[in-house]
């Protein structure tokens, strides 16, 4: 993939993640990833970020395409996370640069991820500024988005933030910027991506913003790590970023199940059902189907989460287990959940799925319900009891 | 009262708010947090915050 200009002497020398399925182990990216780099031709010639280990060498010639890498005279790591700093060992060595900048928390996240014992490195506070001839950078904690050590470098000359991960996606494409795609599919993959990593850290992301905006910093230009640069609707992501962080919610449920024998998911459908008739939207997945990052996707905006498991072995099922950890780890606010399953002699799985929504400070305006064997037509009319119960809840949520 | 900041992610922890979502009131001095209470934003323990300044 050629380097592109983004802007004058500044360009695009990332490498595009074609295959890419599995992201970093816990999240899965359809439609593959970038890590974008970005190199400003200046007096001194600047490197922001580089790529994973794997993909040095397609850096280097990336770099090579435009100048000798020797000429390189400083390297910015805004994110030591190795899917952006995996080549950088081997980016210092070739390049051999007079200053390798990062964050005050970066520096300790550097040095123990690759214990240098030579490297220029000069740790940046927060609103420092350093010339790059006819630029200033600025940079800009943003501890925690995602990690300790992330920053941002914010070039005034050209209204440029470079945004490390936040307002990223996973999207592999040669089409680089966000006027090459429909807007709609690229804020729904930017929501995908801010709820399994950001989400978290929502307030942080909500007084960023605001500081963002209390700077009257002017972004022509948004150029994250992952994904599409946004050239023509950087105030649409702002905006979006604003709402998916105040976690606005939506008369929307969840279902997400697994099942033996179906009498589970027969029971979730029929909560469904009653969902539905409520004028509720629904999303049914199942966990066998769906992994547990698309689930969380789709609650992203939802109001309630119904999770339906029967019992096995005392428990419930190892998928479900799984997606409550995950789920669980995002810490999602402000929301409704409901616990139901199938179960043959004990029983145990829905009051074990209540106590984990309960500790992520779900509201659970319903008991957890449980069904011996197979539901009838009885049975799956109090599931149905159970919905409408929950369309209430939702309701008075959403207008609150 | 001394404000204290988490060494791992940088929250600073300042008594005048406390951290009412995590039932620690305002007014709150930290040697008076609970000994299992952990850093909102990273989770990291007690230990690991440090008096600012």
């Amino acid at each position: 993939m050629p380097a592109i200009e983004i802007k004058k002497d500044i360009y695009w020398v990332g490498v595009i993640d074609w295959n890419l399925k599995n992201f970093h182990g816990y999240a899965l990216a359809h439609q593959g990833t970038t890590y974008n780099a970005y190199l400003v031709l200046d007096n001194k010639v600047t490197l922001f970020d580089t790529v994973p280990e794997k993909f040095k060498w397609e850096l280097f010639h990336q770099i090579q395409s435009l100048i000798d890498i020797g000429d390189i005279d400083y390297i910015v790591a805004n994110h030591l996370e190795m899917d952006h700093s995996g080549a950088l060992p081997f980016i210092m060595d070739k390049a051999n640069p007079e200053k390798l900048f990062c964050s005050v928390m970066g520096e300790k996240s550097l040095k123990a991820h690759f214990h240098p014992s030579d490297w220029p490195l000069e740790a940046v506070k927060d609103g420092r500024e350093i010339s790059l001839g006819k630029r200033t950078v600025n940079f800009i904690e943003t501890r925690m988005l995602h990690w300790p050590d992330s920053m941002f470098s914010y070039i005034p000359n050209d209204k440029l933030l470079i945004s490390s991960d936040a307002f990223g996606q996973n999207i592999a494409n040669s089409n680089i910027f966000d006027d090459q795609h429909d807007l709609d599919s690229l804020i729904r993959e930017a929501r995908h991506y801010f709820t399994n990593i950001i989400l978290p850290y929502s307030p942080l992301v909500l007084k960023l913003l605001d500081r963002v905006q209390e700077a009257g910093l002017e972004l022509d230009m948004i150029a994250p790590d992952h994904g599409m640069i946004w050239r023509s609707h950087p105030d649409k992501i702002l905006a979006a970023y604003k709402e998916f962080a105040s976690q606005k919610l939506r008369p929307k449920a969840v279902l997400v199940y697994d099942t033996m024998w179906s009498s589970t998911e027969k029971m979730i459908r029929a909560v469904a059902d009653a969902l539905i008739s409520e004028g509720i939207e629904v999303r049914v997945m199942s966990l066998k189907s769906h992994h547990h990052s698309d689930v969380m996707g789709e609650f992203s905006d939802a109001a309630a989460l119904v999770c339906g498991s029967p019992t096995h072995n005392n428990s419930m099922m190892p998928l479900m287990a799984d997606f409550l950890t995950y789920m669980k780890g995002l810490k999602p606010k402000n929301r409704i959940g409901a616990a139901l399953g199938s179960y043959g002699w004990s029983g145990e799985a829905p009051s074990a799925m209540s106590r984990i929504l309960e500790d992520a400070g779900f509201d659970l305006p319903q008991k957890p319900l449980r069904l011996q064997y197979v539901p009838g037509h009885e049975q799956l009319a109090v599931c149905k009891e159970l919905g409408r119960a929950l369309a209430q809840a939702i309701k008075a949520k959403v207008a609150s | 009262m001394n404000k204290w900041i988490c060494t791992v992610c940088g929250y600073m922890y300042d008594p005048a708010e406390g951290d009412p979502e995590n039932g620690v009131s305002a007014g709150t001095k930290f040697e008076d947090v609970p000994e299992d209470w952990v850093c909102p934003v990273c989770g990291a323990g007690k230990e690991d915050f440090t008096p600012e300044g």
